[in-house]
């Protein structure tokens, strides 16, 4: 699940204020859009790129996409997710908070189907560094993103930017960053960004940020503990949080015994990663690593 | 959102699975009226959680002044923290054996599962740690809905003498309908009754819809049961921020969940404890005037610790914010910045200029002030 700028990006929502903005910041990093979706300004121009009645209309009218990219509200989007897949669309980023389950799950199903790779919901999006991003993540901040050999995936956007923050402090950068989102149900599991990252060449560690809630960080962690490369370290969000709470993410939260910290934390260390008790302890586990900064 | 049983039985007999004849009353003297109608009865008391029989929440009663005297005994009780102020009068039935059926969002398959169980009245989590064998599990396509053949043939072996798998694979196909139709997060019928005649009956039932369907659910979102909030954390509803009080004396304004859970965390790492988990990320991060204003209303709070890692949203907009209400309320209790990510070149600058504070370099100095400023914890609100 790794973005690179030879992937052409369609961005459903491109007219929207945030849909605008920051198809502007992807162009400037480097990112290839070549078109946006908007059903009421078909025809138009938008960021310098023609915007499509639909993603099936792009595809066939000379916006031809790789990769498309959600800017769509809650009740949305399922049925935009569907026009990109029904297009041919392999990759999807699906940025959108407080998407219905029903939805979701009708989005994966489809997904399956096609053979459609859905990143999100709830994600901040994909970054890597020095080439492009889709998302909406800080990538052109030179004291958070540097291209680098550290790969990090995270549940969480802010989080996952100070661990960012962190690498690049410690003289680190990142050969990807993967954001994969905070709902219950999310297409690109922890374990399956792990194993993209796993055989990735430029990516020689890797970062597990994740939270409270499912069971995600200890699937990872099996196949943490037979991977070609080290998980350098991890740091899992809502050790202190109250149980049955759901703590701002849809999907972080402990239900009786399950999700807790403690399940994540024994699995991981099981399989060999360090699991950190403060985000700042990652520069220390990155020159502990025995990887060197390039 | 969850409903109680008297909420979430009615979703169930729409679908067409039999429920007891049953009346909701928020007084003993009607509980003994309802009971006159109905005949012998269970009196349940209607609380937002489970355990209701343990704690003496259900009671049997065979007369109208059985049920008047056992209604008064169980309105007014306390039920994990939840006043007890209606119950539910519901008829008696001749049970032969409980069942387990629920449905529900699972993230492993990305769809629905069904499950079902021969060990009715049990909670879930054990039966499927201690009995496995007594739990079918059975995904579904959401595209297609549940097959009928399939399902009764993965639940076969658990379907009890006397009752047909077809009936049971039927209300199951039901009970789906109630979970989709409803945008349910869980749908579950524990027990799920076999009676003297071998006909089924739902006897309680859990409804959770999800809480990202309210807006589209608003005719039956209005029968459930909204979360016991602090007059805090409804405050913050209102103004759509993510806030839950805690009984620390830290206060924490940070941006995204990730990131504030993170800061809960370290704070507790370092020694201190967190006065409320209050996260301004997503769109709400331009209320940064409002969420400071909210939350030092919370008389707990010694010390206040700001962590902004902007990537979405922007720190330099939520510092202003904060520096606005600063200079606004001019609180007495000290704060602690640490500021990174999108905009933060700008925001230090404001800070500098308007406050003449400046950011911390990293979160963990700025915690660790935080925590020291606050001073030793010695205990919750209470």
């Amino acid at each position: 699940m790794i973005i690179r700028n030879t992937d052409r990006l369609l961005v459903q929502g491109i007219t929207g204020k945030q849909g605008s903005f920051w198809t502007e910041r992807m162009q400037e990093y480097g990112t290839r859009v070549v078109g946006g979706v908007n059903p009421k300004k078909a025809g138009t121009e938008c960021c310098g790129v023609p915007v499509f009645g639909s993603a099936v209309d792009a595809m066939k009218n000379g916006g031809e996409f790789d990769v498309s990219i959600l800017f769509i509200p809650p009740l949305g989007a399922a049925k935009a997710a569907s026009d990109a897949m029904q297009a041919g669309c392999k990759k999807l980023v699906c940025l959108t908070e407080h998407i219905p389950v029903r939805d979701v799950m009708n989005m994966m199903a489809e997904a399956a189907e096609h053979g459609t790779t859905i990143v999100g919901p709830n994600t901040a999006g994909l970054v890597t560094p020095g080439e492009c991003f889709v998302g909406f993540m800080p990538a052109f901040e030179s004291s958070i993103f540097k291209p680098g050999n550290i790969g990090i995936i995270s549940r969480s956007g802010s989080l996952g930017t100070l661990m960012c923050l962190n690498t690049v402090q410690a003289g680190y950068g990142q050969s990807a960053f993967v954001g994969i989102g905070g709902d219950p149900i999310i297409g690109t599991t922890t374990l399956d960004a792990l194993k993209s990252l796993d055989n990735d060449a430029k990516t020689e560690g890797v970062v597990i940020v994740g939270e409270i809630g499912g069971s995600m960080e200890e699937a990872a962690a099996e196949y943490a503990a037979t991977m070609k490369k080290p998980v350098i370290a991890s740091f899992i969000a809502g050790g202190s949080s109250p149980p049955g709470k759901k703590m701002g993410h849809a999907g972080a939260i402990v239900m009786g015994n399950k999700g807790t910290y403690q399940s994540k934390k024994i699995a991981l260390e099981k399989a060999g990663v360090e699991v950190l008790p403060t985000p700042s302890g990652l520069g220390a586990a990155l020159k502990n690593s025995g990887i060197k900064a390039n | 959102m969850n409903f109680e049983e008297f909420a979430a039985k009615p979703l169930l007999a729409k679908a067409g699975i039999d429920v007891p004849p049953s009346r909701l009353v928020t007084d003993a003297a009607a509980a003994g009226s309802a009971c006159e109608e109905i005949g012998p009865v269970v009196v349940k008391a209607q609380v937002p959680t489970g355990k209701r029989g343990k704690a003496g929440g259900i009671l049997p009663a065979g007369s109208a002044a059985e049920a008047e005297s056992v209604a008064s005994k169980i309105l007014g009780m306390s039920i994990a923290d939840h006043l007890v102020e209606k119950v539910l009068v519901e008829a008696q039935a001749n049970i032969k054996q409980e069942l387990y059926a629920a449905i529900l969002n699972d993230p492993a398959s990305k769809g629905p599962l069904i499950m079902f169980s021969d060990m009715g009245g049990m909670d879930i989590e054990e039966i499927a740690e201690e009995k496995p064998e007594h739990l079918v599990r059975h995904e579904v396509n959401i595209q297609t809905g549940p097959d009928g053949a399939l399902l009764k043939k993965d639940i076969d072996s658990l379907v009890p003498e006397g009752v047909s798998s077809d009936a049971v694979a039927e209300l199951l196909l039901k009970l789906y309908n109630a979970y989709a139709d409803n945008d349910a997060e869980l749908i579950e019928i524990n027990p799920l009754a076999i009676l003297e005649d071998n006909s089924l009956l739902a006897l309680d039932c859990k409804f959770v819809l999800d809480d990202s369907a309210i807006v589209r659910q608003t005719e039956i979102s209005a029968n459930g049961t909204p979360d016991k909030l602090t007059g805090r954390e409804l405050a913050a509803a209102e103004l759509d921020l993510k806030y839950i009080d805690l009984d620390g004396n830290v206060g924490v304004l940070a941006n995204g969940a990730g990131l504030t859970m993170t800061t809960m965390d370290v704070v507790t790492h370092y020694g201190g404890a967190p006065a409320n988990f209050l996260e301004i990320g997503g769109e709400a991060y331009t209320k940064a005037t409002d969420a400071l204003k909210l939350m030092l209303g919370n008389e707990n709070i010694k010390s206040l610790v700001v962590n902004f890692c902007g990537a979405f949203a922007r720190t330099d907009v939520m510092t202003e914010g904060v520096v606005n209400a600063w200079l606004e309320l001019k609180p007495e209790i000290p704060v602690f910045f640490s500021i990174h990510g999108t905009g933060s070149v700008d925001a230090r600058k404001m800070l500098k200029e308007r406050l003449d504070m400046t950011s911390y370099e990293t979160m963990d100095e700025a915690i660790q002030a935080a925590v020291a400023a606050a001073g030793p914890f010695t205990g919750g609100a209470s």
